[in-house]
């Protein structure tokens, strides 16, 4: 242990007993309440109904995984082979909208595309051909996942291509590596030790997908486990069925989180020049036509949504819907449970922060601060569904849950956005530590004082930056609450999805850009703030 | 017998404000050293003899032919890197073999010659063995084997050794001038270290921002410095 810092084990004590407390405490009431424990005797609730749900959550998860790659690689690839070209950087901070997107919103958007009436579907008929048919069903929600997870894909794959030195290009140069020799004897092998960790994630990520399936998936044919669930407990109230759903969905979701843990790696190597170097194979004229012929493809994938939000809520009814009150409550509502989500991930993020720093830092138990930052992070296991249903179930009895539904909401929301918090913050926070830790000792700073001096400053953006992500993210959310919310009007995510459910396309689609000015407006004004307390700071 | 030398002919090249203005004769079987400071342009200088990088003007000759417009693989030059000269998933082996044919299908000759370079740079026995399970001078002596099996007639060391401690350092140097005498290679070496220059190389040059401010034979340029740029980086008197 360093010399005149003690290490606080409180803050991240306290951290934990929220996230994964609060998780474990609902999977502890789940199963308190499992069919094995009640009067029907074990293995009640699960029946053909519940395989056949598994099943197909197994079937789109695999094939939204094996699209979004399929799309993913060859665009990174081309992105890879094309350092620069006007638009480049853009088009890598456009691929990162879908992540920050409200999903039902995005949902509404591909709706607009690739729907029936959308805009693909009246261009064809316009020129005399057919149609297409409706987006519902297992074709939708692979679209839908696919415009999540390709530009998450090509995120996550293009290190592994900046990973790769100068030099290693500079010799396949001058040995005269065709392109095929180059993807054999260069890329291959380190895709090979990034793809299935980045698989992984996607399949865990569509495993888990709500809002997607909710809105697109029709009837029991297509439906996955987290939804079953939201039907078992909200429509159905068959509680041993949702029991069992959400104690498959934990299981399945704890296998893969496993298996994503094994396979992730980082990358190897660093590249050691800041120059980029061209690499033998981009001269090529094919080569040139098919990476053309992939950005293009990527771009409009992503953009076409984008677009069409924009332009249908613009074109929409935005008067009459604008001028309806409970419209204006319910994006003040959405704001609230936004800004309370991201208040609550913030502070429980700095706890666990400061606690897995301390140890890291100053007790020098790396392993162990690593693991209760994964403790924190456990949200890709215990879904939010899942975690929702766990305390559904808990306060059921004793509470009116539907009155609580937004305290809820932003709990739920709060525990979800953590992780954000903590890969933004924790960096941050061991920073200051190994740097500033025996020069404070030297001079007798610590506690607020320090942190004032010390820490405060470092930290005031990356706070701000995690706490206006957290809370836009927990604005649009519409997982949590439609699990516990009784009015329509009580969000503008409620709001839009039971105008998408009942049709009422003109109307969604202003609600839908509202939203999104809405969560825009949320996370503007919270890292302004942080912005404008940096600018005092340092004046 | 005629060998080859390599001539960099009015070379221009521009990165954002920095330039490169320079020019230079490596004697044909000869160690030509350039050396200079970081930053002082070395390693652009052979980027440019190499192909990696295209001069903005000037001509680049290896044996009288110009070759300024040819990629890199179509140039008689062969290039030693400071790092990442093997690919870390292939055997020593494979990674020399890469230099006979780049998609590693091999005849029995060319199988037997990857072989025997190995053997030349005392590397016997551990022809399976991965890099990372090499020595950083191992590594090292894996490229050269493979600049070997090349068999072009222009080697560029940019820096290779800089990495390794000075008695291995020195044995690599000593290595690598014996292949220059068996095969008669033209050899141009950075460097930064004056002591590795007058080891093995008759002629040097010293780079300064860009520019090539003197040239010579090693050790008239080393012992009496005549500009004051080279004074200084030698940290001797400057001999006016």
């Amino acid at each position: 242990m360093m010399v005149g810092h003690r290490t606080r084990l409180w803050p991240g004590l306290a951290a934990l007993a929220a996230s994964p407390g609060l998780a474990i405490l609902a999977i502890a009431t789940l199963l308190a309440a499992s069919p094995g424990m009640g009067p029907a005797g074990p293995g009640s609730g699960f029946d053909s109904y519940i395989w056949r749900v598994l099943g197909f959550t197994l079937v789109q998860a695999g094939l939204s995984t094996i699209l979004s790659l399929a799309f993913a690689l060859p665009l990174t690839r081309a992105l890879a082979r094309r350092p620069v070209f006007p638009g480049r950087s853009l088009m890598v901070k456009l691929f990162g909208l879908p992540l920050v997107l409200p999903v039902i919103v995005a949902v509404f958007g591909i709706t607009a595309v690739w729907g029936h009436n959308g805009a693909i579907s009246n261009a064809l008929e316009a020129m005399g051909l057919p149609g297409l048919s409706p987006l519902y069903g297992l074709s939708g929600i692979l679209i839908a996942h696919t415009f999540f997870n390709m530009p998450l894909g090509v995120r996550l794959l293009l290190p592994v291509w900046d990973s790769i030195p100068g030099e290693t290009w500079r010799l396949a140069g001058q040995l005269g590596m065709n392109s095929w020799q180059i993807f054999r004897l260069i890329e291959f092998p380190r895709l090979m030790a990034a793809v299935p960790g980045v698989a992984m994630l996607i399949f865990l990520l569509c495993f888990s997908s709500f809002t997607v399936v909710l809105v697109l998936g029709g009837g029991p044919r297509a439906t996955t486990l987290e939804v079953a669930i939201w039907q078992a407990l909200r429509l159905d109230f068959d509680i041993d069925r949702a029991v069992a759903l959400a104690l498959l969905q934990v299981s399945a979701c704890l296998i893969a989180g496993i298996l994503f843990y094994r396979l992730s790696r980082t990358p190897i190597s660093a590249p050691t020049e800041e120059r980029q170097v061209v690499r033998p194979d981009a001269a090529s004229r094919f080569g040139l036509l098919a990476d053309i012929v992939w950005l293009t493809a990527g771009f409009l994938w992503v953009m076409a949504p984008l677009v069409a939000i924009t332009v249908s809520g613009l074109a929409g009814p935005v008067a009459d819907v604008l001028g309806r009150a409970n419209i204006w409550a319910a994006a003040g509502r959405s704001a609230a449970v936004g800004v309370s989500a991201g208040f609550l991930a913030l502070i429980i993020g700095l706890m666990l922060a400061t606690t897995a720093r301390d140890l890291a830092v100053r007790s020098r138990r790396s392993r162990l601060a690593d693991w209760l930052e994964i403790a924190g992070s456990q949200t890709l296991i215990v879904s939010p569904v899942v975690l929702g249903a766990g305390l559904f179930l808990l306060l059921f009895p004793r509470v009116p849950v539907f009155d609580w539904a937004l305290p809820l909401a932003a709990l739920v929301n709060g525990l979800v956005t953590l992780p954000y918090v903590l890969r933004l913050v924790g960096p941050v926070l061991r920073r200051t530590a190994e740097h500033h830790d025996r020069l404070c000792a030297g001079i007798g700073l610590s506690g607020i004082s320090r942190f004032r001096i010390v820490e405060w400053p470092a930290l005031r953006r990356p706070a701000a930056t995690a706490m206006a992500l957290a809370s836009a993210l927990a604005t649009g959310d519409l997982t949590a609450i439609v699990l516990f919310g009784l009015d329509p009007d009580t969000t503008l995510a409620l709001l839009l999805y039971s105008a998408l459910g009942s049709y009422r396309m003109d109307q969604a689609a202003v609600i839908a850009l509202l939203l999104v000015a809405t969560c825009l407006s949320v996370f503007i004004v919270i890292e302004g703030l942080g912005r404008a307390a940096s600018r005092i700071g340092t004046s | 017998m005629p060998h080859p030398g390599l001539e960099l002919r009015n070379l221009s090249f521009d990165f954002g404000p920095w330039s490169l203005r320079a020019s230079l004769t490596a004697e044909p079987g000869h160690v030509t050293a350039v050396l200079g400071a970081s930053g002082a342009g070395k390693s652009t200088l052979l980027a440019l003899a190499a192909g990696f990088e295209r001069p903005d003007a000037g001509q680049v000759r290896v044996h009288g032919e110009t070759v300024t417009n040819l990629p890199p693989a179509r140039r008689p030059v062969a290039t030693l890197f400071q790092e990442h000269n093997l690919f870390a998933h292939l055997t020593a082996f494979q990674n020399v073999a890469l230099g006979l044919d780049p998609g590693l299908r091999l005849t029995e000759d060319q199988r037997r010659c990857a072989t025997a370079a190995l053997s030349r740079v005392g590397l016997d026995g551990k022809e399976s063995r991965l890099p990372r399970a090499l020595s950083g001078g191992e590594r090292q002596r894996v490229a050269i084997a493979r600049t070997l099996v090349m068999r072009r007639p222009v080697l560029l060391l940019d820096e290779p050794f800089a990495a390794l401690g000075p008695s291995l350092r020195r044995n690599m140097l000593d290595l690598v001038d014996g292949f220059r005498r068996d095969q008669g290679m033209t050899v141009v070496m950075v460097t930064h270290d004056p002591a590795d220059a007058r080891r093995i190389a008759e002629s040097a040059a010293f780079m300064h921002d860009g520019r090539i401010l003197s040239s010579g034979p090693t050790a008239e340029l080393l012992d009496n410095p005549r500009i004051p740029e080279l004074a200084d980086y030698l940290g001797v008197p400057h001999t006016p």
